[in-house]
């Protein structure tokens, strides 16, 4: 495979280091003029890195870009944007406020004196919409109004309008309906005439099929391959995806189950899950895989009481239970561990002994005031329990390592004398060391007859854990199976499966949160 | 589902552009149930006297607006335009001449502005806190500048903009309220048709989306605080004319009577919503609520607590018809 001269963006050999994490190890690939390109990977194979630098929103630490066979290091993302690159982000980047017209020529509207010339402005806008066979959408209406497909056409006009040489669209896909997904491919077969070069990521390979040329893979920061997207064998790609091997870091365990404590019938909330069911018995560890975006965390929320439960049942030991305040889980036994430690499972600027304790101060607690001594004792002995290197019960959270943060989290659940618990992504960003002490502390809370929720898109980590995985998939869990069962490429199959294809996801128009007014 | 889109966007377009208006008319016409009220005040007179008191806040709420629509506050008006109307005290009394005693007030508000602006945009710090400071900051300089006492100039040209020349009749209009006319409508077309509006409106309604699409944000913002301070300028020299005297502990207080007008106004302080018209009739509707309560003779905590309520009832208006939306 060479580099034709006529490559539009080539790169060769990129390589890119967050701290201790290596990004980007060996990255290789390169796009033609009017081609479309998919980029294939597993969740943290290094896809989003790789936009971000070719975005201009990080520098590379070695290798080479070129664009147009010009060498090119764009210094941000304004630079980028001037040199062709056109960026389209999976989370939609728009003022909800203003209209179809001024988001388009956001940042470069035609003035004269300052003044904007609002019949350039509309035409310029136009002739983008137009170029995407969108013409119809009305000029003046906020962009808040549209629906999510609306506003992501106004998007790509924006991008367009800059005329780039290469559009990359991350997951464009991820949040439209079937009949919003055709309408797009329609969209990018036409830029492909215009000889636009298109960057294409998404996780579902038979979409990529569709509508890409060639594809690449990566896996762990490296391109691992690349070839034309016809005729390609899709068991070959989600090999190259998951291509790794199982290490020993995970228990041997002998599983013993209880009776059924936990169990979802068809559970829906706000938008995801659209149905969800299964029933979990005491010393049971239940995996959950799918891709960000299915759904997972969405289940998880709403089984804690803190998003609304719209339908369907949710059982704790023989007891319906569909409705309930996170407060009113905690006192059913139930914890859950946020897959976001930093933002919401901890109080990072207070100490690890008011972490650990939060949810339960009772045991030293007399006439609503909480005895320090008691509360440090208790909170030393978990965090021995745990071996969570601190200085000691008054250091605050913040200070420790992601691994240790982690730790603490989960030793609140088991202070709390948690009965079931909830594990959303529970090894997400700490070391090798640490994870493998997780695994061994789950394996020990299910033989102490606790029921277990692992949310994980790390799949080695599920099927060493787990007893049955069920893969989640826009919104359903799509398939269980004792995890004896399952193959890595088996859970890819169904986590990106297209089988019942978009008619889950999201119907009608997005607005945004209008938050506080005060 | 474009047919509905489109239906509710009118309704929407319609609550904000008349919400507002019938506020006015609400207020208006609640006051004229009274018998004992209706002959006074339906008089051009007492129409004078409710725009010429409102100017001031109009004024100011002119700037305040821009800050607001983009995202921001700025808790310091109040204390500037005390400043100000200080400095033009001062000036008047060293016979700096009238044309330059006011181009230099004007400026000394859009210099506090700029400090502000560059703090708020150069050290991405809170807008409520660092304005807070300066609410005491040029609070204290007024009090310095006037050794804490009132500065009483001479008989000057100043002193008769916001004079009400024939108190009976509503024309003529003094000039202070004409100034705050054309600025109002001036104000319009910027927030319309200048690119910088339309930015302004971008960056309050997203601004990592505005800095993605190479707004500049950050002088944008110095401009736009530099410019709310030229109109707290400009507020304060009204206020020096209409006492006469530049006071420095003046208008305590008048930087939250801005923002609610700016708020009644429709604007939302999360930014990305808000109109000039609808911010003079916010401020219109606090005047004749003042005037109409104090000439129904309802003593003033009677006033502060149905301006209180009207903040309140407003924002939730607002609040209900974003929940509206929502749920289409």
């Amino acid at each position: 495979m060479q580099t034709k001269p006529s490559s539009r963006l080539a790169m060769r050999g990129v390589h890119k280091r967050f701290g201790a994490t290596q990004a980007l190890k060996q990255v290789s690939f390169h796009v033609g003029p009017g081609e479309v390109h998919t980029l294939i990977g597993e969740n943290g194979a290094g896809k989003s890195t790789l936009m971000k630098i070719l975005s201009g929103v990080h520098a590379p630490d070695g290798g080479e870009i070129l664009l147009e066979g010009q060498p090119f290091r764009p210094e941000n993302p304004e630079h980028a944007r001037r040199a062709g690159i056109a960026m389209i982000y999976q989370e939609l980047n728009l003022a909800p406020d203003l209209s179809v017209m001024e988001n388009i020529t956001l940042g470069r509207e035609p003035s004269r004196w300052g003044w904007r010339q609002i019949r350039h402005q509309a035409s310029q806008a136009r002739d983008a919409l137009e170029c995407l066979d969108h013409g119809d959408l009305p000029l003046d209406q906020p962009v808040g109004e549209l629906s999510i497909a609306q506003q992501q056409i106004v998007e790509i006009a924006r991008a367009l309008l800059g005329h780039p040489k290469v559009l990359i669209m991350d997951e464009p896909t991820s949040s439209l309906t079937r009949v919003d997904v055709e309408n797009l491919f329609a969209v990018i077969n036409r830029l492909r005439t215009t000889g636009v070069s298109v960057v294409y990521i998404s996780h579902f390979l038979e979409e990529c099929q569709q509508i890409s040329d060639r594809y690449t893979v990566l896996r762990d920061g490296e391109s691992v391959g690349s070839g034309d997207m016809k005729g390609a064998d899709l068991q070959h790609i989600i090999r190259m995806m998951v291509g790794r091997e199982m290490k020993d870091i995970y228990p041997a365990r002998q599983t013993t189950l209880g009776e059924p404590i936990f169990e979802i019938e068809n559970l829906s909330g706000q938008d995801k899950p659209l149905s969800a069911s299964w029933k979990i018995h005491r010393g049971e560890i239940y995996g959950i895989a799918g891709l960000v975006g299915a759904g997972r965390t969405e289940t998880l929320r709403a089984c804690f009481g803190l998003d609304p439960i719209k339908g369907g049942e949710l059982r704790i030991g023989t007891r319906v239970s569909t409705q309930a305040t996170p407060r009113k889980r905690l006192a059913q036994g139930m914890g859950l561990l946020s897959e976001n430690r930093k933002e919401e499972g901890l109080l990072l600027n207070r100490d690890l002994a008011d972490n650990l304790t939060l949810t339960h101060f009772k045991p030293f607690t007399k006439a609503g005031f909480i005895s320090r001594g008691k509360q440090l004792d208790s909170a030393q002995h978990w965090i021995e329990k745990l071996h969570v290197k601190a200085r000691g019960a008054t250091q605050h959270v913040g200070e420790l390592s992601g691994g240790n943060q982690q730790k603490i989290a989960i030793a609140r659940l088991l202070h709390h004398q948690a009965d079931i618990l909830l594990l959303d992504e529970p090894t997400r960003g700490i070391d090798i060391g640490s994870k493998s002490q997780i695994y061994q502390l789950v394996a020990e809370l299910a033989q102490q007859g606790k029921a277990i929720v692992f949310v994980s898109s790390y799949l080695p980590e599920l099927l060493g854990v787990c007893d049955t995985i069920g893969v989640m998939s826009r919104g359903q869990i799509r398939a269980c199976r004792p995890a004896s069962q399952w193959t890595e490429t088996e859970l890819i199959e169904v986590a990106v499966g297209q089988d019942q294809a978009h008619d889950g996801a999201k119907e009608g128009p997005q607005v945004p949160d209008p938050g506080n007014t005060l | 589902m474009t047919s509905k889109t489109k239906q509710s966007f009118r309704w929407k377009d319609f609550i904000n552009a008349f919400g507002p208006l019938f506020g006015l008319l609400l207020v208006v016409g609640l006051f004229s149930l009274s018998a004992d009220l209706r002959p006074v005040f339906f008089t051009g007179g007492n129409a004078k006297m409710i725009l010429t008191q409102t100017a001031i806040v109009a004024t100011g709420a002119l700037g305040m607006t821009l800050v607001i629509v983009s995202g921001g506050i700025d808790l310091s008006a109040g204390s500037v335009v005390a400043l100000s109307s200080v400095v033009a005290a001062t000036l008047l009394i060293q016979e700096v001449p009238p044309a330059g005693v006011i181009l230099l007030t004007i400026l000394a508000g859009g210099f506090i502005g700029a400090i502000n602006g560059t703090i708020v945009a150069g050290f991405r710090m809170v807008p409520f806190i660092v304005t807070l400071g300066m609410m005491g900051i040029a609070r204290g300089v007024a009090k310095w500048l006037a050794n804490n006492q009132t500065v009483n100039p001479s008989e000057n040209p100043l002193n008769r903009i916001m004079e009400p020349v024939q108190p009976l009749n509503f024309w003529p209009l003094p000039i202070g309220v004409w100034i705050t006319i054309i600025l109002a409508v001036l104000m319009t077309f910027v927030m319309r048709y200048a690119v910088f509006g339309r930015h302004l409106f971008a960056i309050g309604s997203n601004e990592d989306t505005a800095r993605l699409c190479g707004v500049r944000v950050r002088s944008t913002k110095i401009m736009i605080y530099t410019i709310a301070g030229f109109f707290f300028g400009l507020a304060g020299l009204l206020q020096y004319s209409r006492l006469t005297q530049g006071d420095p502990t003046v208008a305590i207080g008048l930087e939250l009577e801005i923002i609610a007008a700016v708020v009644i106004g429709g604007a939302s302080l999360n930014g990305g919503s808000g109109s000039i018209m609808g911010t003079m009739l916010g401020a219109l509707i606090m005047g004749v609520l003042k005037s109409g309560s104090s000439q129904m003779n309802w003593p003033t905590y009677m006033q502060e607590i149905i301006i209180g309520i009207v903040i309140i009832l407003a924002v939730g208006l607002d609040k209900w018809r974003q929940s509206k939306q929502q749920t289409r």
